[in-house]
C-alpha cells in the first residue's frame, strides 16, 4: 500500500505540472530564458549569473522557494522543478503507454503461439527469438536514431520526428518477447490441465476456450507484468533520453533533465541528481507494487518467495 | 580555416588583433626557431582530449580546426605560415621551396625550387613530381576550395568539371631543374596564402586518388600519425626521417608522442586536465566550469581574440527560409547577447551583425536587425520578428535546426529553438557528432533547414568569408563539400566580389570598404544567415605543459609543447 500510495502521489503532483508552472510559479518551462530575472530574497537576481572573474556563467542554484526556481535553473535558465514535474509526465506516459502496448502484443503473441502451437507457435516464437537476440539497449538505440530523428511513416500513418509515439512504440515492441515468452509457457502448461480439455471435448471454439478459459487463468500473471514492464520502460526511456534519442528538446522527461544535468554536474548538482531521484523512487515503488501484485494474484509465487 | 595575403593588409589585422589578444598568464611574442630548441625538454607523451574526432584524416579533404592544427607538425607545402609566436604567424614563409617564389607574368606565373634530400614519413624522397600529384589529386579527391580557389591554376577549371581527367596543364614541373611553375588562369593576390594551407600539402604521388578516412597519409613534418581510430584515439610519432630545414617552417617537436583522445564529455575533459590526467582540452570549455578554472588554475588558462564566426546559416533554396522575410524574422528573434552568455560570458565572445568579424580587413559597424537599427547590437526585436514571420505566411511551419553535440553548441540550438517557436514556428533540434554535422549540412541531398555552424579564417582577407562562405563557386548541391552552406547563390552579389577580388591587386584600401559593403548588402537585402558572435578562444593546459605558443593562423601548436 504504500508503494500504492507513493506512486499515487508521483502520478498526481506530475499532473499538476501546468498548473504549477503557470499559475504558481509563472515560468514556461520549455522556453529558454537567459536573460531573465527573478525576485528572490527582496533582490532580483539573474536566471543566469555571471561568474566573479568574468569568466563563464551559471545558472541560479536551487532557491528553495516552491513557487520560485525551487531547485533552481538549468543552462537555458528554465525552471528545472517546473520541468521536473513535466518529465515526471513523459517518462510515466511512456513507462505506462508503452507498457500497455506490450503486454498487449505479448498476450497475443502468447496466447496464440501457447495454444496453437504447430507452424504457429513455429512462426511466432522464431520472431521473438529474433527479436530477443538483440541487445534490448542496442536494439532501442538503432530503432530511435533511425526513427526518432527522422520520423516514422507507414501508408496512412503519419509520425512526426520528436513525437513521443516513437519512444513509446519502440519501448513497447523491443518488450514483447521478454512478456509473451513466460505467457506461452503457462498457456502451454494451462493447456494440458482437465479444464481446458473437458472444454475441448465438449466441442467449445478455440476462440471461446482463449476467452473464457485462458484468458482468466493467465490474467494474474500480467497483472504481475504490467507494473514490472512500467518500471523497466521508463528506466529504458530514461537511458534513450539521456542518450539523446528519447524525448527530444525542448520537450523533457526525466531522462532528457539528467542529461541537461551532466554539463553542470561539478556546478549544480541538483540539476541531475532530483530526476534521477524520482526515477529510483518511481521505479522501487512499481517493483514493490509487482510484488504486491504477484503476492495477491499468484499464491504459488508467494509460496516460493517464502521457501 | 585561415589565410592572409599582402603585407598591408596583414598589418591592419595583426595590429587589430595584438590589441585585443589577452593572455591570463604567460603569453609572450618571442618567436619559437631552431636555435631556441632545448633538447632537455624533448621526450613524453603528450595528451589531449577531444570530445569528436575531426573526420576524415585526408589533409587535402579535412576542413576543421581540429585536424588542421595537428597538420602543422605533419605536413609540409611549398610554402607555410612562419610557426613563430603571436602576429608574425600571419607571415609566409618558405617550407619545401627553398624560397619564396619568383613571380612574372603581370603576377600570373609563380615558380617554385623544391629542396633537396626531403623524405616523407614512408622513406620516400619528396620530387616535383609528388607535388604535380599532390595539386592533381587534390581536384580528384574533391578537395572543399578547389572550386574556389585552387582553380585559379590554368586547367583547374577544367579538373574542377571532371575531376577524374585532370592533367592541370597549368601546373608543370621541371625534375632537371627541381622547379615547379604555376601558371594562373588570371591573377590571384591570395594565391601564395591558398598554398601555405594543408589543403596544399606535398604527399606521396603514389597516395590513391580517394579521400583516406581513416588510413594516415605520409607527410614530411616533424611527425607522422601512426594510428587513427575516429572512436578512440588518435596517435602522432616523430617522422624517424625529418631533419629540420627550416625551423620557422617546420620546427623539431618536443613530445616524443603525442596521443588525442576522444570520447569523453567536455567536463570530464577538463577533470583530467586539473587532475594532470591529461595536457589540453580541444572543444569549448562548457560556461560553468570557467569561473573555477579562470580561479583556480588561471596560470593553466590562456585566451586569445579570434577572426571567426558562430553563424546560423539558413538554407536559402527551401522552405521555411526560401523566404527572405523568414530569414530577417530569425535575425531580429535571436538575442545575441544570450548567445554570448552561452558561449561563457562578455569576456569571451562579442556579439555580432555581420559576415566579416569585428577587426577584420573590410569590416563595417553596420546592424540592420536589432531594436531600433544602426551601427551596433541593442538587442533583438520580437515583435518585428513575430510580424515579419506572419507577413512572410511561413507561421507554422515545421523546422529542424542541426547542430553538433557538445555542451556549448547544443546550448546554444536549443536556445535558438526556444527562439524559433516562440515567433511562430515549430522548431526542433537535431544533434549530431562533430564527426558528421559539418559535412552533413552541407549536403542539399540532407535537406537540412537551418544549422549552427562556426568559420574560422583561413587567411585574413575578407573573401575567405564572403566568397567562400556565400559565393556561388562553393555551393556545390549534392557534395557533402559544399561550404556555401545557405546555398545562397546571387549573380549580382557574385559579380560585385569578383570586382571586390580585383580591386584587392590594385588597391586594398578601397577593396576592403567594396569588401565592407557586399557584407552589408548580404545582410540587408538577403540575410542568408544570422551571424551570432565573434568568440575568443581559451586553451587550457595542464599544469605539467610548458612552452606554450600560438600562431594567429592555426592557434596552439601541440608539437612545441613541453610535457618534460
Amino acid at each position: 500500500m504504500g508503494a500504492l500510495g507513493v506512486l499515487i502521489f508521483i502520478v498526481l503532483i506530475c499532473l499538476c505540472a501546468p498548473l504549477y508552472a503557470h499559475y504558481w510559479a509563472h515560468v514556461n518551462p520549455f522556453s529558454s530564458n537567459i536573460s531573465g530575472r527573478i525576485f528572490i530574497n527582496g533582490h532580483w537576481r539573474s536566471v543566469i549569473q555571471s561568474n566573479s572573474t568574468g569568466y563563464g556563467e551559471s545558472p541560479i542554484g536551487p532557491t528553495w522557494h516552491i513557487n520560485n526556481y525551487f531547485l533552481g535553473a538549468d543552462s537555458q535558465g528554465r525552471d528545472v522543478f517546473a520541468r521536473l514535474l513535466y518529465g515526471g509526465r513523459d517518462s510515466l506516459l511512456i513507462g505506462t503507454a508503452s507498457a500497455l502496448i506490450c503486454v498487449f502484443f505479448a498476450t497475443i503473441s502468447g496466447l496464440a503461439a501457447g495454444y496453437f502451437g504447430g507452424v504457429i507457435d513455429w512462426i511466432v516464437s522464431r520472431m521473438l527469438d529474433i527479436t530477443w537476440a538483440f541487445p534490448v539497449y542496442l536494439l532501442a538505440i538503432s530503432l530511435s536514431v533511425i526513427l526518432v530523428t527522422a520520423g516514422f511513416s507507414v501508408g496512412p500513418i503519419h509520425v512526426q520526428a520528436g513525437s513521443l509515439l516513437l519512444p513509446i512504440i519502440i519501448i513497447a515492441l523491443i518488450y514483447v518477447p521478454y512478456v509473451a515468452r513466460p505467457l506461452r509457457g503457462i498457456v502451454m502448461t494451462l493447456k494440458e490441465r482437465e479444464f481446458i480439455q473437458a472444454a475441448i471435448g465438449s466441442g467449445a471454439s478455440d476462440w471461446r476456450i482463449l476467452r473464457k478459459e485462458i484468458l482468466p487463468n493467465v490474467a494474474p500473471s500480467i497483472i504481475v507484468f504490467f507494473p514490472l514492464m512500467v518500471a523497466f520502460n521508463m528506466l529504458t526511456e530514461s537511458a534513450l533520453s539521456f542518450l539523446g534519442v528519447g524525448v527530444q528538446p525542448p520537450n523533457a522527461s526525466w531522462g532528457t533533465i539528467i542529461n541537461d544535468g551532466l554539463e553542470l554536474l561539478y556546478t549544480r548538482p541538483w540539476v541531475a541528481m532530483a530526476p534521477g531521484l524520482m526515477i529510483v523512487i518511481t521505479a522501487g515503488a512499481l517493483n514493490l507494487l509487482g510484488d504486491g501484485f504477484r503476492d495477491a494474484f499468484d499464491p504459488k509465487a508467494k509460496l516460493r518467495g517464502s521457501i | 580555416m585561415l589565410k592572409f595575403k599582402s603585407t598591408r593588409k596583414l598589418g591592419v589585422v595583426t595590429s587589430a588583433l595584438a590589441l585585443t589578444m589577452t593572455g591570463l598568464a604567460g603569453f609572450s611574442a618571442s618567436p619559437a626557431g631552431a636555435s631556441s630548441y632545448q633538447k632537455a625538454h624533448a621526450g613524453g607523451t603528450l595528451t589531449l582530449l577531444a570530445s569528436t574526432a575531426g573526420g576524415t584524416l585526408d589533409p587535402q579533404v579535412n576542413y576543421t580546426l581540429e585536424y588542421w592544427q595537428l597538420y602543422q607538425a605533419t605536413y609540409d607545402g611549398l610554402v607555410t605560415f612562419q610557426k613563430v609566436n603571436g602576429p608574425a604567424s600571419f607571415t609566409v614563409v618558405p617550407d619545401l621551396a627553398t624560397a619564396l617564389p619568383k613571380v612574372t607574368n603581370g603576377g600570373k606565373t609563380y615558380t617554385f625550387t623544391l629542396r633537396k634530400g626531403i623524405k616523407f614519413s614512408n622513406g620516400q624522397t619528396v620530387t616535383v613530381n609528388d607535388v604535380k600529384a599532390s595539386f592533381i589529386r587534390l581536384f580528384k579527391v574533391s578537395n572543399p576550395n578547389s572550386g574556389s580557389w585552387y582553380n585559379a591554376i590554368a586547367g583547374g577549371d577544367a579538373c574542377v568539371a571532371t575531376p577524374a581527367s585532370c592533367t592541370l596543364s597549368g601546373l608543370t614541373v621541371n625534375a632537371a631543374t627541381n622547379t615547379v611553375t604555376f601558371n594562373l588562369a588570371k591573377v590571384d593576390p591570395e594565391f601564395i596564402d591558398q598554398l601555405a594551407v594543408p589543403f596544399a600539402a606535398i604527399i606521396p604521388a603514389s597516395t590513391p586518388t580517394k579521400d583516406e578516412g581513416s588510413s594516415p597519409v605520409p607527410g614530411t613534418g616533424a611527425y607522422t600519425f601512426k594510428s587513427y581510430n575516429p572512436n578512440s584515439s588518435l596517435v602522432m610519432v616523430r617522422n624517424p626521417y625529418f631533419k629540420v630545414w627550416n625551423a620557422k617552417a617546420q620546427p623539431q617537436g618536443y613530445p616524443n608522442k603525442i596521443v588525442e583522445n576522444f570520447g569523453s564529455t567536455v567536463e570530464s575533459e577538463v577533470t583530467a586536465v586539473e587532475n594532470g590526467q591529461a595536457d589540453w582540452v580541444f572543444d569549448p570549455l562548457p560556461s560553468d566550469r570557467l569561473g573555477e578554472i579562470s580561479t583556480k588554475y588561471a596560470s593553466q588558462l590562456r585566451v586569445h581574440q579570434l577572426t571567426a564566426d558562430w553563424y546560423v546559416p539558413m538554407n536559402t533554396n527551401i522552405a521555411p527560409f526560401n523566404n527572405l522575410k523568414a530569414r530577417q524574422a530569425v535575425n531580429y528573434a535571436i538575442n545575441k547577447n544570450n548567445i554570448v552568455k552561452l558561449y561563457g560570458g562578455s569576456k569571451l565572445a562579442n556579439p555580432t551583425c555581420t559576415i566579416l568579424p569585428k577587426g577584420f580587413p573590410g569590416h563595417t559597424n553596420y546592424c540592420g536587425y536589432t531594436k531600433g537599427g544602426g551601427s551596433s547590437y541593442n538587442g533583438p526585436d520580437m515583435a518585428k520578428a513575430k510580424a515579419l514571420v506572419a507577413a512572410s505566411g511561413t507561421k507554422g511551419a515545421v523546422v529542424k535546426l542541426v547542430a553538433t553535440n557538445d555542451a556549448v553548441n547544443a546550448a546554444v540550438a536549443q536556445y535558438i529553438v526556444s527562439v524559433l517557436n516562440q515567433i511562430g514556428y515549430k522548431a526542433s533540434v537535431v544533434l549530431q557528432s562533430a564527426n558528421i554535422q559539418f559535412n552533413y549540412i552541407q549536403n542539399t541531398n540532407n535537406k537540412v533547414q537551418i544549422s549552427l555552424t562556426q568559420w574560422y579564417q583561413d587567411y585574413p582577407a575578407p573573401s575567405d568569408f564572403i566568397n567562400i562562405l556565400l559565393g556561388c563557386s562553393t555551393f556545390h548541391p549534392g557534395s557533402d563539400n559544399s561550404i556555401n552552406i545557405a546555398g545562397f547563390c546571387n549573380a549580382g552579389i557574385d559579380a560585385q566580389i569578383k570586382a571586390a577580388e580585383t580591386l584587392t591587386i590594385t588597391n586594398p584600401t578601397a577593396a576592403n570598404a567594396k569588401w565592407g559593403q557586399i557584407d552589408k548588402t548580404l545582410m540587408a537585402k538577403y540575410a542568408p544567415w544570422v551571424p551570432l558572435i565573434n568568440p575568443k578562444l581559451t586553451d587550457f593546459v595542464s599544469s605539467r605543459v610548458g612552452n606554450y605558443k600560438f600562431s594567429l593562423e592555426f592557434y596552439m601548436y601541440v608539437d612545441q609543447l613541453w610535457v618534460k
